[in-house]
């Protein structure tokens, strides 16, 4: 299982109802399915990976999450996840706000914009940074909103929203004993779990 | 008509009649003492009877779903893009159930057929059937044929509510559930081209209150009206502009009322053929099941309580310009079913044709079908000898 899968499945209670928006296709619920008997669904909109989410029997449902979580009842959810995609969200801050209306806890996981390697990247070559990890050039990142865990944790206070954990971790998921010296330096991905 | 059978077509096939002698207690509040379903079954029932698969029809539809009467008939079963060896639902793996309703007309005793008490066709004395009534004939057939539990109830339209209503009224009868093209419950607008069809029917002079069998007639303008209506209904503004634009037939206009779009003939046509092969007292009773059908009408319109029962995962199905029943209805579906815990996976499929869309093999939908039917082949007993479809 990918590596930052890994550590949100050790966040989740057994037996608990779980939301996953944009969840691929599905591993991580299918896991804690098996796993922790948790009763998930999973928003997705890419054809392949709703299909494979049927096959595996992870309920999935047909859904863009800009569209908005209206439909969906308040405190419906023990927590709800998403992985990699707020910085894709129109609104990532409506959207924070609609998962914590839907679920009593959230689990959020982005990249770090403020890691050394995009800060060396924009500061010496001038350009919006590239990488392995997010290969897009400015026109056609589906990633409109970067930020930093600064600025991500300056919208926790903001908006009333308490962090219950964080770790900060390479953009191959490990734990690397030095990110905790200066995360927002050298932590690419953060996994976020808060509440209101 | 088919030159040669196609490889994955189930083939000739004939339809079987099943009499019922425990009389069927109906929501009306009247009841059928005995009746008889005509069904037609494809593929083989294992060993434990896991693998049936039940196909529930819509407002026209009927036992014939798959395959050729003969090599004569001009077109297969009604969803045979849908049904067959290799097919989404596959009959190599599944047992599949086509059935007539009761107060249908291709069979089954309904107002066409003779009602025992009186030696004269039912006519309009047939009582009014909801869709609790059809499901509880169904699991009445379900018994007949020693099917304890289905592997999956399938459904489109009408057919869909079915489904549903199946995990309502036997939540232990069925392991699957997919609804497709359908809803909960029909909207104003929905109820209100039922009543100009159930009205072009009824003002049909040659109507007769409904008793025009005795005077051998037929009332086929009402019929033909009420079909032009529906059509339209169940194709959309793109897909009738990719169809017929405003193309001519003659390549000019001729300045009088005769049918001169390609559209108008188009319904005409298929108004006249439906008006030669369908009962009319059948399309005013079936169009009346889908006004009636309202599960969270019951529970203080709570859909999610009215679900609460359902112990089967659902597959839930719409397609994008079908306004008839729209993907709003199905989204209304899938959140209920989410409201009440239940397992769904709902996919809303990209199609120009409206309605019909549900039984066209569209590419992508007929992948997400049989997705969803792979999986619930996968948790089958495997045959003796090795799971030689196992993919």
């Amino acid at each position: 299982m990918r590596a930052d899968l890994e550590i949100i499945n050790e966040w989740i209670a057994p037996g608990s109802r779980v939301l996953d928006l944009g969840c691929g296709d599905g591993e991580l619920l299918a896991h804690l399915q098996a796993e922790k008997q948790v009763s998930g669904y999973g928003l997705e909109i890419d054809h392949d990976n709703l299909t494979a989410c049927i096959e595996k029997g992870v309920s999935v449902i047909e859904k863009d999450i800009d569209d908005g979580l209206a439909s969906i009842g308040n405190a419906s959810f023990d927590t709800v996840i998403m992985t990699q995609a707020l910085q894709s969200m129109h609104r990532p801050d409506l959207i924070v706000d609609e998962m914590l209306r839907i679920g009593r806890e959230c689990i959020v996981t982005f990249p770090n914009f403020a890691h050394w390697r995009a800060r060396g990247y924009l500061a010496f070559r001038g350009k919006m940074p590239v990488s392995k990890f997010l290969p897009y050039t400015w026109y056609n990142t589906p990633n409109i909103h970067f930020c930093t865990f600064k600025d991500f944790e300056q919208l926790c206070v903001d908006r009333n929203i308490e962090i219950l954990q964080r770790t900060v971790v390479d953009h191959t998921h490990r734990h690397r004993w030095w990110i905790k010296l200066w995360p927002n330096m050298l932590g690419e991905i953060a996994i976020y779990r808060i509440t209101r | 008509m088919p030159a040669v059978i196609p490889d994955d077509s189930v083939g000739l096939v004939s339809p079987e009649r099943i009499h019922f002698e425990q009389p069927l207690e109906l929501s009306c509040g009247r009841r059928l003492d005995t009746w008889d379903l005509i069904i037609e079954t494809y593929g083989t029932l294992n060993a434990d009877a896991s693998n049936a698969v039940l196909i529930c029809h819509a407002l026209s539809g009927h036992h014939h779903v798959a395959g050729y009467h003969s090599m004569d008939e001009r077109k297969p079963g009604w969803w045979d893009a849908a049904i067959g060896p290799g097919k989404p639902i596959d009959t190599n793996r599944f047992f599949v159930v086509g059935v007539n309703n009761l107060g249908g007309c291709h069979g089954s005793t309904g107002p066409n057929t003779l009602n025992p008490a009186t030696g004269k066709p039912y006519g309009p004395d047939f009582p009014i059937m909801t869709v609790q009534d059809w499901v509880h004939s169904q699991a009445r057939l379900a018994d007949h044929l020693g099917i304890r539990q289905w592997a999956a109830v399938v459904g489109g339209s009408l057919g869909g509510m079915q489904a549903l209503q199946w995990s309502i009224s036997y939540p232990e009868r069925l392991r699957h559930c997919a609804v497709i093209a359908s809803a909960a419950k029909l909207s104003a607008q929905n109820i209100a081209f039922n009543e100009v069809a159930r009205q072009a029917i009824s003002k049909d002079p040659e109507f007769h209150d409904g008793h025009y069998y005795e005077r051998n007639t037929v009332p086929r303008t009402g019929l033909m009206l009420a079909r032009m209506v529906g059509h339209i209904t169940y194709l959309s503004d793109d897909g009738m502009r990719d169809k017929f634009g405003r193309e001519l037939k003659d390549g000019k206009l001729s300045f009088d009322f005769n049918p001169q779009f390609e559209v108008e003939s188009y319904l005409q046509y298929q108004g006249e053929r439906f008006s030669s092969s369908f009962d009319a007292n059948t399309y005013l009773l079936m169009t009346k099941a889908l006004d009636y059908f309202d599960p969270a009408g019951e529970q203080g319109h709570d859909l999610a309580a009215a679900l609460a029962p359902a112990q089967c995962d659902f597959l839930v199905v719409s397609f994008t310009t079908d306004w008839r029943f729209s993907p709003e209805r199905s989204r209304e579906l899938v959140d209920g079913l989410i409201a009440a815990g239940k397992p769904v996976s709902y996919a809303e499929i990209d199609a120009p044709q409206g309605h019909d869309a549900f039984l066209i093999p569209i590419p992508r939908y007929m992948e997400v079908f049989r997705s969803y039917m792979n999986r619930i082949a996968a948790a089958l007993p495997q045959p003796e000898g090795g799971a030689s479809h196992a993919r």
